[in-house]
């Protein structure tokens, strides 16, 4: 910008009578705001840059601020339809009404994805029903969500249309989905009862309080919400100083028509408010038109309705005015290090060297005050704010540290290959913008490290360990539907699957020695299983056997739970089985009972208990019965599992088929990591970003240079290897800080909360995700860099 | 076509960008050791013909030769490595990078040649010597006067024994003086060395440094020896 | 300024009669200072006696005698020469240089070569002075730049001319 643009805008004729301190304020500010509207091209260019860059940032801020209250909506939908709790007692059964209604859980899954659903009965004229849908679904019919239509729809998903036989009727809408994506279905019946697990429903709507977060959780929250806001900040600050040397230039034009240095201060502000003004606007507009399509949006499962992105008014205001705000301090802040003289701009940044002591400070006082508030135990009552208020003081205080460490560091380098000496020099010369960009990287990594590290430790309670070897079976099925040969129809059933290896299936329940019990005695109890002399032979060590007959199967090499077997299991003496309704079944067991050893079932686990032929009980009048089997299947057989599926669906609707992966995730937790990753993800690709516009700013800068250097004939990959260089050295300083300080707060958070930490290297994916990030800045500033490696920067003259 | 004894010689050169002829025909030859200007007003087509001879763009049409080697038919790359190895190159502004020392600078070709870090400078100090800048060896140019970063860049020129430099207005940032100083300094240190020098300039008394003289008005070359 | 050569010049386009002559140098190059008829009869006669002109007829009656002159061949060649021979470079040498622009102009020669091989004389001068600048003390510094200022201020004026020859064809065509 050369002073002849600037006398398009003139600068108003100074006022001859002074009012108020105030005037020349307003004066400047107004000024540098009619530069930002009317600068011309360039000052267009910089004010968008600006703007588009807050704008990026503001729509994140929106959006934060608008996740407490998708997350209340989320629950609210969730409370309305889930079932009216008539008593404290998850056993107890509503009596029979005009409005009740029986059903069953029959959820699934299919290809990873989860489909909750329900059978459904009327039990009389007015059923009550979940929101959503009208009607329920007469037999032979179901109502779906959209997603779970559009999956139906799809001509690939055969099996999955194969295990719903039933006429879809209808969509279920928006009040009764917890979220646009997800996968749920009602399907009505006309043969569920009780006695096969129908659950008698009188109502939905759970008014009970949503159980409060584990403190634990707050802290994982609360540190989630610093991580990905602290980078949002810096971007914000980052993106005010867009194109920040240009004007610079310009401003000195003014001072040379005789502006001083504080109205070209204020002048400069008022350029930065206008730009972040505009940031604010263009980050509404992102976040309202966004907000349309995040429906469509589907991140690691998580999904939202558009409604449920409705900031709080209040954090709009904050945001509003804090934005702002923060623009023209960051602005003034940063020109203090400038000095704007009439004939060009000075800087002295060489003149002060970056001090080491007052930035250990911050961090190490976050240590101090997560120390003072030492160990609590897991269900202790947090203070969430010393925790919050320690890691924040270590996140930020690591942003401060990295401009010391990547100068300190870059200083040292001497020598290297031609790029590299190009990229250190550059770094020497100027690693204020790059460490700023950076620190940015830096609070992210380091506190999702210490985050995810925590919530490793903390996971190692909230992941339980099934147990259960998948390398032996992979499905555990039971049905309540019980009848003699139900073992047997389910056996063949599944034996005849497509990709099915192994198949065990019994009767099971438990039977316990008869007689009362003090509170402080446990009731002898063993189990008891039903499958025909075939089926026992495979669980046990039996020579001959017929319909009829009845075992009594020690456990092999184990005297102790032997023992414990025969107190209930006495020969000739009564036994007694219980269901959870109470209702109760004596039985004796006859006396000419054999007692065997147990041996290792076709799907490698040790069976013990009573055992029995169909013939010696009869299986329907058994209390608390349920149908067993469990399933290997050949992993290398696609879309095995599905069959499995399939067939069990085909065999009871209502069965519970549980895939044995080694640990059930808890909920909660699953979406805290969740949110992390996904704002991990956002936050680096939003430096990636603020990085990628400093770094073509630098090039346009050179352009004449690099023409210079074309004409020596450097080779193109000399200069992208020092582009890279320039882009990898701060960031992987950045990182190493970021881990050092993340694994450090971690560290010291699972020590507050008492726990092991579990894991060190957890850090990898995130250390992982900064060099991708280091190749996609690089990889985007080529194009522009070969174009400005043409010789016409030589013909500027 | 190409005169006798010439080390680059271009016969007939083309070039137009967009709509405008930078060179309409232009003809020119330089010898081993001769120091040659290229004067015009400006946009007559001096640079453009600077860039041509020195292979950073190519013309449209016509021919140059180099040492026997027709350069306008090599590629990119072939012509990035020539110029590597036998250009020099002294612009009048802009051209050192800012972040090195001076004489990083200077040893900057040289390392671009493959030659060690501690060979290079010590070559480049040599240079620095005979141009009179190795005291600021150790500055960057943003503390050096013009003077004086125009003759680090003419030590940078030399310091890869090219042979010819091409010099596009280099004096034309500086004073009389100065820009005396740093030519007599160009044209004996090239002298010495054998170097061909192509000398773009629109000022006589930077021309008066020349053994001869070529003036290029709408994009042809009067090259006198050419129309001999 | 060789008024024997611009008079031979213009005789190139075509015979003419001695005050015709007088009147075109007028218009062309007198500007202040007209040409006196005795001048124009005197270069005449010398011209005649070298044999670079010749008398293509006489108009007599009615005042004085008129005598019609034409260049010979060998006078064109004389011109030609004299408009290639670059002069040497000197103060106030303008007056020579645009006379000798403005004929090249009228015979239809190059007018740019004219300005050309001025600018390679003062050229060579200038890498003279140059040279001898450049072995010389000081004194002999300071008073070859006394020259090359004045030589490169020559220069320019001839790089102006060349950059206007076009306007100058018009006006002098015209």
């Amino acid at each position: 910008m050369t002073l002849l643009d600037e006398k398009r805008t003139p600068a108003p004729a100074p006022s001859p009578a002074r009012p108020s301190r105030a005037a020349p304020w307003l004066r400047d500010l107004a000024l540098g705001i009619r530069f930002a509207a009317a600068g011309g091209r360039e000052g267009w260019t910089r004010t968008l840059l600006t703007a588009v860059g807050v704008g990026l940032g503001v729509t994140l801020l929106f959006l934060a601020a608008s996740v407490p209250h998708a997350l209340d909506a989320r629950t609210a939908r969730e409370n309305a339809r889930s079932e009216t709790q008539i008593s404290e007692n998850p056993d107890a059964q509503a009596k029979k009404s005009d409005t009740t209604v029986l059903r069953i859980a029959a959820e699934t899954e299919y290809h990873d994805r989860t489909i909750l659903g329900h059978l459904m009965r009327a039990e009389g004229t007015h059923p009550v029903l979940p929101p959503g849908i009208d009607a329920l679904p007469a037999a032979g019919e179901m109502v779906v969500s959209p997603a779970l239509k559009d999956l139906l729809n799809d001509p690939g998903n055969a099996l999955l249309r194969e295990r719903f036989p039933y006429k879809v009727t209808g969509t279920i809408a928006d009040a009764g989905l917890r979220s646009p994506n997800e996968l749920l279905y009602y399907a009505g019946s006309d043969t569920l009862t009780p006695a096969a697990g129908g659950h008698r429903v009188t109502g939905y709507g759970d008014p009970g309080p949503t159980p409060p977060l584990a403190p634990l959780l707050v802290v994982l929250v609360i540190m989630v919400c610093v991580v990905l806001l602290a980078p949002v900040a810096i971007f914000i600050a980052t993106a005010v100083r867009f194109g920040g040397d240009r004007r610079d230039r310009r401003l000195a034009a003014l001072r040379l028509v005789g502006t001083d240095i504080r109205s070209t201060r204020r002048i400069a502000a008022g350029e930065a408010l206008f730009g972040s003004a505009l940031g604010v606007l263009i980050g509404l507009v992102l976040f309202l038109v966004g907000r349309q399509f995040v429906s469509y949006i589907e991140v690691w499962d998580i999904s939202a309705f558009p409604a449920d992105l409705a900031p709080d008014l209040r954090l709009c205001l904050l945001i509003a005015v804090a934005v702002p705000l923060t623009a023209v301090l960051v602005t003034l802040s940063a020109m203090r290090s400038v000095v704007i003289e009439p004939l060009g701009v000075v800087r002295n940044s060489r003149s002060r060297k970056r001090r080491l002591w007052w930035r250990l400070l911050l961090p190490l006082a976050g240590l101090g005050v997560l120390a003072v508030n030492g160990q609590s135990g897991e269900y202790e009552v947090v203070n969430p704010y010393t925790i919050t208020t320690g890691a924040v003081l270590v996140l930020v205080g690591l942003a401060l540290l990295l401009p010391w460490l990547v100068e300190a560091s870059v200083g040292r380098l001497r020598g290297g290959p031609v790029p590299w000496q190009l990229a250190t020099r550059r770094l020497q010369l100027s690693s204020g913008t790059a460490s700023r960009a950076v620190s940015g990287v830096t609070v992210a990594v380091a506190g999702a490290v210490a985050v995810q590290m925590l919530f490793a430790a903390m996971n190692a309670d909230f992941n339980k360990a099934t147990g259960q070897d998948t390398s032996r079976a992979q499905f555990y099925a039971s049905s309540e539907q019980v009848s003699g040969n139900a073992a047997v129809e389910t056996i063949k059933e599944f034996r005849a699957t497509k990709g099915v290896t192994q198949v065990i299936g019994m009767i099971e329940a438990y039977a316990s020695k008869p007689g009362k019990y003090s509170e402080d005695d446990i009731q002898p109890t063993t189990s008891f299983s039903i499958g025909d002399c075939a089926t026992l032979r495979e669980v046990a060590r039996i020579d001959s056997c017929k319909d009829g007959d009845t075992f009594v199967v020690h456990p092999r090499d184990d005297k102790d739970m032997s023992g414990w077997m025969d107190k209930t299991a006495r020969k000739g003496k009564e036994i007694e089985f219980e269901s959870g309704t109470g209702r109760k079944l004596r039985w004796t067991l006859p006396a000419d009972a054999r007692t065997v050893v147990g041996r290792k079932d076709p799907v490698g686990e040790d069976r013990w208990g009573i055992m029995v032929t169909p013939g010696a009980i009869d299986a329907t009048t058994l209390p608390g019965a349920s149908t067993v089997s469990q399933i290997r299947i050949d992993d290398s057989v696609p879309d095995a599992a599905e069959y499995v599926r399939n067939t069990a669906a085909r065999i009871d609707p209502g069965m519970r088929l549980v895939t044995m992966t080694s640990v059930e995730r808890d909920r909660q937790y699953a979406s805290v990591q969740t949110g992390l990753q996904v704002g991990a993800t956002v936050t680096l690709l939003l430096i990636a970003a603020s990085m990628l516009v400093s770094q073509l700013e630098q090039l346009r800068e050179r352009k004449r240079l690099l023409s210079v250097l074309v004409a020596f004939g450097t080779r193109r990959t000399t200069l992208a290897w020092s582009v890279l260089w320039q882009t990898a050295l701060p960031v992987v300083i950045g990182l190493a800080v970021a881990v050092a300080g993340g694994l450090a707060l971690g560290a010291a958070l699972c020590w507050m909360v008492g726990k092991q930490v579990t894991d060190w290297l957890m850090f990898l994916p995130l250390a992982g995700a900064g060099g991708a990030l280091i190749l996609l800045v690089t990889l985007l500033s080529l194009p522009p860099l070969w174009r400005m490696m043409r010789p016409d920067g030589l013909r500027s003259e | 076509m190409t005169p006798a004894g010439s080390l680059l010689a271009a016969h007939d050169l083309r070039k137009t960008y967009g709509s405008t002829p930078a060179l309409d025909g232009a003809s020119f030859s330089v010898h081993p050791g001769e120091v040659v200007a290229v004067m015009g007003p400006s946009g007559s087509g001096k640079s453009t013909l600077l860039h041509c001879l020195a292979g950073i763009i190519t013309p449209d049409s016509g021919t140059i030769t180099y040492d026997g080697r027709k350069l306008s038919a090599m590629s990119d790359a072939e012509r990035s490595a020539l110029r590597r190895s036998d250009f020099g190159f002294v612009f009048q502004f802009g051209q050192l990078v800012p972040e090195l020392t001076c004489v990083e600078n200077v040893a900057l070709p040289l390392r671009l040649n493959g030659t060690r870090r501690k060979d290079a400078e010590r070559t480049a100090r040599t240079w620095m010597e005979r141009l009179e800048v190795e005291d600021i060896a150790s500055k960057r140019p943003g503390e050096v006067s013009g003077g004086q970063g125009q003759r680090v860049a003419v030590a940078r020129a030399l310091a890869g024994s090219p042979k010819v430099i091409f010099a596009d207005e280099p004096t034309g940032a500086l004073d009389s003086l100065n820009g005396e100083r740093v030519m007599q300094l160009l044209t004996e240190a090239a002298r010495s060395a054998n170097v061909a020098v192509v000398l773009v300039t629109h000022e006589a008394r930077v021309a008066a440094y020349s053994d001869r003289d070529v003036t290029v008005r709408d994009g042809r070359a009067r090259d006198l020896e050419h129309a001999a | 300024m060789s008024i024997g050569h611009t008079l031979l010049g213009l005789l190139e386009s075509g015979p003419r009669h001695g005050y015709d002559l007088k009147r075109t140098f007028d218009e062309k190059f007198g500007h202040d200072r007209p040409l006196h008829y005795g001048q124009v009869y005197s270069t005449m006669s010398r011209l005649l006696k070298n044999g670079l002109v010749e008398v293509d007829g006489v108009e007599s009656g009615g005042g004085p005698e008129r005598k019609r002159y034409a260049i010979t061949d060998a006078g064109i060649t004389d011109v030609a020469t004299w408009l290639a021979q670059p002069e040497k470079p000197e103060p106030y040498l303008q007056s020579t240089l645009y006379t000798k622009v403005v004929l090249a102009m009228l015979t239809g020669r190059n007018a740019g070569d004219v300005l050309d091989a001025q600018r390679s004389e003062h050229l060579r001068l200038m890498r003279i002075l140059t040279d001898r600048k450049r072995r010389g003390d000081l004194a002999d510094q300071l008073i070859c730049d006394h020259a090359l200022f004045h030589l490169e201020a020559d220069l320019r004026w001839l790089e102006l001319t060349a950059a206007r020859l076009g306007q100058l064809q018009k006006v002098v065509t015209a």
